[in-house]
């Protein structure tokens, strides 16, 4: 079931080193890389479908596109090591067993866009594998794969670790650059069309770790290597982060397709402890819950998902087995999203605080019918009234928790 | 006037930084971080001085340090404990760690100890739902927490 093209060497010992990764082909691709022009590199990349694995997944050739041709300004690649959606821990997998492919990933991606300088901004809590990170470009640059003149190639590029300090909204790419330009972690307005992200006025790539570590196969093995695996509109594969109430959670590559049902009775080998499934947050915390009933005809891709009134996301599923309190799990996600509201717009600053303030009055027993509205109407007031995509999402998520298993609150309630 | 001064070592890493961004304002962060390591937490007078390398005003640092949940604007305990209470390991158990965390040493989440040795912190997610419960040891992570494993580690720690 599993199809190993980034995790390919996470179970080699030491692959985190130089000697180690080079022996497993880490760096291969940068051979080919410079025999080709910039704009074949996209075209590549942009055939091959790579779809952006951090929870949008947008088209990554098409991101790459909107960059100025012949800019005056420098370009920068910036890499979203932010790994912070409730029951997402993917990134950090790339992070500790392999440095080196998300280094090769961020050398291909930078030609091709014409950067010359790369941030990889890593969560602050991430301090163990941000580390090993450094110890691998430090490694990178004394063996001339990055610097100047990468391998005796006419190209330069520096790599360079900003280290987070614990904000959620971080992860949102624009709050991640206000963050970077060394500003408080609030979201930007969008522009009305299509262009870049600007890193201090310059045009500016944001992709997520996974998405670039998986750059270099495509490089190597070309497009349609890559879309042998996964659908037509979820070409590849995804790392599945598995948690919750199963026998073996954990990481799992899978090409996009694959069955949920399989990927939880099988690979994870079933409800912990021979329990019934409840329910399922498939694609981290901000997407809408699923009932052990929707579950049945779901494959991982974005396709299937959203046929099923939720996302893919970011690939990290929590499960929960039939004793869990569906309410007491929406009051986890609300203290959750009421801290992390950067609160830069009233609706969302104030929003999650009420859902979050009925929820705990419903747990302890004093709710009434009155509360399912103002939820409701909260929801209203969250949705498609903020700078960024934060609490429109809590919207959607808090509708389904309370459609989805309104008896359990109208128990609480009586 | 600032009293606090970056040791030597933050000076050049400071400096070394520098050529590594368009803009100075990028060091906002990596400031901080310098300050904590230094001082353990970081203080107003700390944040005038980093107003002044970065050329900015002390009320633009304050703005950003007071707005990253990871920077202390006040001193804290030696050991650093930063239980999840998220999702996964609210599943996991995280509840019964944090009342055996607070009962074993005698303080609520978000306290320190009288004698200034531990402080206990409810934190958002870690990224380590696959190997839940899990917390933060000052900068290290541990996992798979269990109480047996809990307890083994306040006596270690308590020696």
């Amino acid at each position: 079931m599993m199809v190993k093209l980034v995790s390919k060497n996470f179970e080699i010992p030491n692959a985190h080193t130089l000697e180690v990764a080079r022996n497993y082909g880490r760096y291969a691709s940068l051979e080919k890389l410079f025999t080709m022009s910039p704009d074949a590199v996209t075209a590549e990349v942009e055939k091959s479908g790579l779809r952006g694995k951090g929870g949008g997944g947008a088209a990554t050739g098409e991101k790459w596109r909107l960059i100025p041709k012949n800019s005056d300004k420098p370009i920068y690649l910036v890499i979203n090591a932010d790994e912070g959606e409730p029951g997402t821990f993917k990134d950090r997998q790339i992070l500790e067993f392999d440095p080196h492919l998300l280094i090769e990933g961020i050398i291909d991606s930078s030609y091709a866009i014409g950067a010359h300088h790369a941030y990889i901004y890593v969560r602050g809590e991430y301090v163990f594998w941000i580390n090993r990170l450094q110890n691998a470009i430090d490694e990178a640059y004394a063996a001339g794969i990055l610097g100047e003149n990468i391998l005796g190639h006419d190209y330069a590029l520096h790599v360079t670790v900003h280290k987070g300090a614990g904000a959620y909204i971080c992860g949102e790419k624009t709050a991640l650059l206000e963050s970077l330009e060394g500003k408080r972690g609030h979201p930007r307005l969008k522009p009305k069309g299509k262009e870049p992200e600007w890193f201090f006025g310059n045009p500016t790539v944001v992709n997520n770790v996974e998405t670039i570590a998986s750059v270099p196969y495509i490089i190597n093995e070309g497009y349609e290597a890559y879309r042998a695996y996964g659908s037509a509109e979820s070409p590849g594969t995804m790392l599945f982060g598995i948690s919750g109430q199963v026998e073996r959670p954990g990481v799992y590559e899978l090409p996009y397709g694959t069955s949920m049902k399989e990927v939880i009775y099988t690979l994870c080998g079933g409800i912990k402890n021979g329990k019934k499934l409840k329910a399922i947050i498939p694609g981290g915390s901000s997407v809408q819950i699923l009932r052990a009933d929707e579950i049945e005809d779901i494959t991982l891709d974005y396709e299937s998902l959203k046929a099923h009134g939720s996302s893919l996301g970011t690939g990290g599923m929590i499960v929960m087995d039939e004793e869990v309190s569906i309410p007491e799990v929406m009051k986890n996600l609300f203290e959750f999203y009421h801290h992390e509201s950067c609160g830069q717009c009233t609706p969302c600053r104030e929003g999650t605080g009420w859902v979050d303030h009925i929820l705990t009055k419903i747990l302890a027993g004093k709710g009434t019918q009155e509360d399912f509205k103002i939820i409701l109407d909260a929801c209203d007031m969250l949705n498609g009234k903020t700078i960024c995509v934060f609490a429109p999402s809590v919207a959607f998520i808090a509708q389904s928790y309370i459609q989805k298993f309104r008896e359990e609150f109208e128990t609480l309630i009586q | 006037m600032s009293t606090f001064l970056f040791n030597q070592d933050n000076e050049e890493k400071f400096s070394a930084l520098l050529e590594r961004y368009p803009d100075k304002s990028s060091l906002m962060l990596p400031s901080l971080w310098m300050v904590q390591y230094q001082e353990g937490w970081i203080s107003l007078d700390a944040m005038q001085f980093v107003a002044k390398k970065l050329g900015c005003s002390a009320m633009d640092v304050y703005s950003v340090a007071s707005f990253y949940s990871m920077f202390l604007l006040q001193p804290i305990g030696t050991h650093h404990i930063q239980l999840c209470k998220t999702l996964s390991c609210m599943l996991a158990g995280a509840k019964t760690l944090q009342e055996h965390l607070q009962n074993r040493l005698g303080i609520k989440a978000g306290e320190t100890t009288k004698n200034g040795k531990f402080t206990l912190s409810l934190v958002e997610c870690l990224g380590s739902c696959g190997t839940s419960p899990c917390m933060r040891l000052n900068d290290d992570y541990i996992e798979n927490l269990t109480l047996e494993k809990l307890d083994a580690l306040l006596e270690e720690l308590s020696k």
